[in-house]
């Protein structure tokens, strides 16, 4: 029996003790890439076997959130979304930040919950909360037909300019993996993370944008600062490609750079903290 | 770079760990922060600093040198705490060692448990193609040897049921089947031959076999030591994570098995470990005992092995057994036996006066299989009380090398393997 292409090449292997801080290898991590769909099918597949109503959780949690909020925020605090319903407003904030949540609590959680993998198969740990993050990329577009459902409810013109929200999907999944990066490989030696994320990601919402738009009038500069969040440029990103208004300014440079900056120091943090997962979890 | 023949090469690998590490670790910012503090004690009194460090680090492994050539299946032969998983560990990349340098040439595949990754919710079919992928199989090569793992497994007509519905058997020969068709260049094995009926170890072992003689390398890790035999033609002895001896199967076996480096075997029961209602019986130990009379939990078949049961007596008991339960590992029994069976012996103990005892048993030699067993142990007047009963209380494996069909490499079946008395005649 032949192979077709070997995952490590016929190359050689080096064992050596790990030193210093070492970056990603994305050759190998393309080599894995079989890997990274099977988790990632896995991880779906069996979150929808578990659920005795299935896919309808999907559905059901953006609508429920919708009608909570509605009621909530619109009816009994008047937050005022200008010219846009509310809950198309909200809907369309929630299904990034729902995305992004999502994929942050799975993979925070990710490698302490393969701690049997980790112990026994070798392949580069980063997979793991990369296909947790990716796992989440059906609920995603499941709610995404809600959503353009409503849309068509409250007769919103569709337009080409829609696809914009890709990009800021894939941003939010960014997002979700630096933040989740961090706390996967500090979950494994500290476990107060699990107990710590939900008021993280609970906090996180209140600074997002989600539940209430941006004060317009607030000073550029808190403007920037504000946008140092880079969950506001995915936001912000969304309700801009799907209803218009003000197109993304500046600020969301200032988004871009956050995320990058998380990202880069993820990757270094978890290529650090690698070599001790196998031990210690 | 590697010679050309060579297919492991490693040069002075140790690893060392914090003592405990899985129990000691960080597990919460509490203890982080506790442990931090007392760093920051000790920076300042910096003579206690190293004290402390050499006690709170093990060296599970030290100065380890070794190769392998290509197409040699090598044995790794140790007792629980030698290093030997740790060494699989480092050789199959899962753990970096502290120090030392290795090479490894070409795909390693390693099987440090069978089934890993496997999910209960999932098919038996999509358990494959999951297990093939963490293993390092392309979904290409899963697809072309799909049928001939599901024929390996004989488990065809569940292949699409959920595996949490499998029986441990089939679940293992599942996990196996997927193992065992994996091809890479290095296969490093930890014991997932102990698994299985009798049947299905014995189509394993072949499995490896043909893996050996294909030209792989393999490396194995087995307490099973005619398995070692079978499967090897060289074997390193591990002790205390250092290399003790490397040398062909039958001699590392031999100098393995005789220097009694598997020194467990024996079971103390602390005072507050026994129940108050045990009383006035108290069990102090119990231990295997080999032909030389030293403490180990590896037998041979063809030894005699003597069982030894010490215990107090705090008053006079009438009627009182001592004896123990010998089972399978699996659970089926082989037999029974109590200290005052004999006649005699009923006779003379009819009422034990208090004081401190042993009953000692031996089972002669060319009595048991190969194998995993367990001891338990019960001390009983019949029909008035039962005063204690521990039905694990130690577990122990009966090596078969030199015992009666073993010029045959197959398992046989059955927990005794007697030496009887054949005789071949011809009729004319």
């Amino acid at each position: 029996m032949d192979t077709p292409e070997t995952l490590s090449g016929s190359q050689t292997v080096i064992l050596k003790p790990a030193r210093g801080w070492l970056g990603i290898d994305l050759r190998e991590l393309w080599n894995y890439r079989e890997l990274i769909y099977f988790l990632t099918w896995r991880d779906i597949k069996v979150r929808y076997k578990q659920a005795a109503l299935g896919i309808t959780w999907v559905i059901l949690q953006p609508l429920i959130t919708a009608l909570v909020s509605t009621f909530v925020f619109s009816r009994s605090l008047n937050v005022n979304s200008g010219s846009l319903p509310y809950p198309l407003f909200v809907l369309s904030a929630y299904l990034p930040w729902h995305l992004f949540a999502n994929s942050l609590t799975k993979s925070s959680a990710s490698l302490v919950g393969n701690a049997n993998l980790i112990t026994k198969v070798y392949f580069p740990r980063i997979i793991i909360p990369l296909a947790s993050v990716l796992s989440s990329v059906l609920d995603f577009a499941i709610s995404l037909v809600i959503l353009l459902a409503a849309m068509a409810v409250y007769q919103v013109p569709f337009t080409w300019g829609m696809l914009w929200i890709l990009p800021f999907a894939v941003m939010a999944m960014l997002v979700a993996l630096s933040a989740g990066l961090w706390f996967s490989a500090l979950n494994v030696q500290y476990r107060d993370v699990q107990q710590l994320l939900p008021f993280i990601s609970q906090t996180w919402l209140y600074i997002t944008p989600v539940l209430y738009p941006i004060n317009v009038g607030d000073s550029p500069l808190f403007r920037t600062i504000y946008s140092l969040n880079p969950m506001v440029g995915v936001v912000q990103g969304f309700r801009w490609a799907l209803f218009g208004g003000t197109p993304p300014d500046a600020n969301l440079w200032a988004s871009f750079g956050a995320v990058f900056l998380l990202l880069i120091t993820g990757i270094y943090f978890f290529r650090r903290m690698e070599k001790t997962f196998a031990d210690v979890v | 770079m590697l010679d050309s023949e060579l297919s492991i090469s490693v040069a002075g690998i140790g690893k060392r760990y914090r003592i405990g590490a899985a129990q000691e670790r960080s597990d919460t910012l509490r203890d982080l922060i506790v442990t931090q503090a007392s760093h920051l004690r000790q920076a300042f009194q910096p003579g206690q600093r190293n004290a402390r460090a050499s006690r709170d680090h093990i060296w599970a492994l030290k100065d380890i040198s070794f190769e392998v050539k290509k197409g040699q299946a090598l044995g790794i032969i140790g007792r629980n705490g030698a290093g030997k998983s740790t060494l699989l560990k480092i050789l199959s990349r899962v753990t970096d060692p502290t120090e030392g340098y290795g090479q490894l040439r070409g795909r390693v595949g390693s099987l440090l448990e069978v089934g890993t990754g496997f999910h209960p919710e999932l098919t038996g079919r999509e358990n494959i193609y999951l297990n093939g992928a963490i293993l390092g199989m392309h979904k290409k090569e899963i697809e072309a040897r799909f049928d001939e793992i599901v024929a390996f497994s004989e488990v065809e007509q569940f292949i699409d049921t959920p595996v949490k519905r499998y029986s441990s058997g089939m679940y293992l020969r599942l996990a196996f089947a997927v193992a065992a068709h994996l091809e890479p260049e290095i296969l490093v094995v930890d014991e997932v031959l102990a698994v299985g009926d009798a049947d299905f170890q014995r189509k394993c072992l072949g499995k490896m076999g043909d893996v050996a003689q294909q030209g792989r390398t393999v490396l194995f890790v087995s307490h099973n030591m005619s398995a070692i035999q079978r499967l090897t033609q060289e074997s390193i002895v591990l002790e205390k994570g250092k290399v003790l001896l490397r040398a062909p199967s039958d001699e590392a076996v031999d100098f393995y098995l005789n220097r009694g480096l598997s020194k467990v075997g024996e079971r103390y029961w602390e005072p507050d470990e026994v129940p108050a209602s045990a009383a006035p019986f108290r069990p102090l130990a119990i231990r295997l005992l080999d032909k030389n009379g030293q403490v180990s939990d590896s037998l041979r078949s063809v030894d005699p092995i003597t069982i030894e049961i010490e215990y107090e007596l705090s008053e006079d008991i009438t009627g009182l057994r001592v004896g123990y339960y010998l089972n399978t590992s699996r659970g089926e029994s082989v037999f029974t036996s109590f200290d005052t069976d004999a006649h005699e012996l009923y006779e003379e103990y009819r009422s034990r006066p208090k004081g401190v005892y042993v009953s000692r048993c031996t089972i002669p030699g060319y009595t048991l299989n190969e194998g995993r067993f367990s001891l338990g142990i019960n001390a009983s007047s019949y029909r008035i009380r039962r005063y204690f009963q521990d039905d694990q209380a130690l577990s122990f494996s009966v090596d078969a090398s030199g015992a009666p069909g073993t010029q045959w490499p197959e398992p046989r079946p059955g927990a005794v393997r007697p030496a009887l008395g054949w005789v071949i005649e011809e009729r004319i």
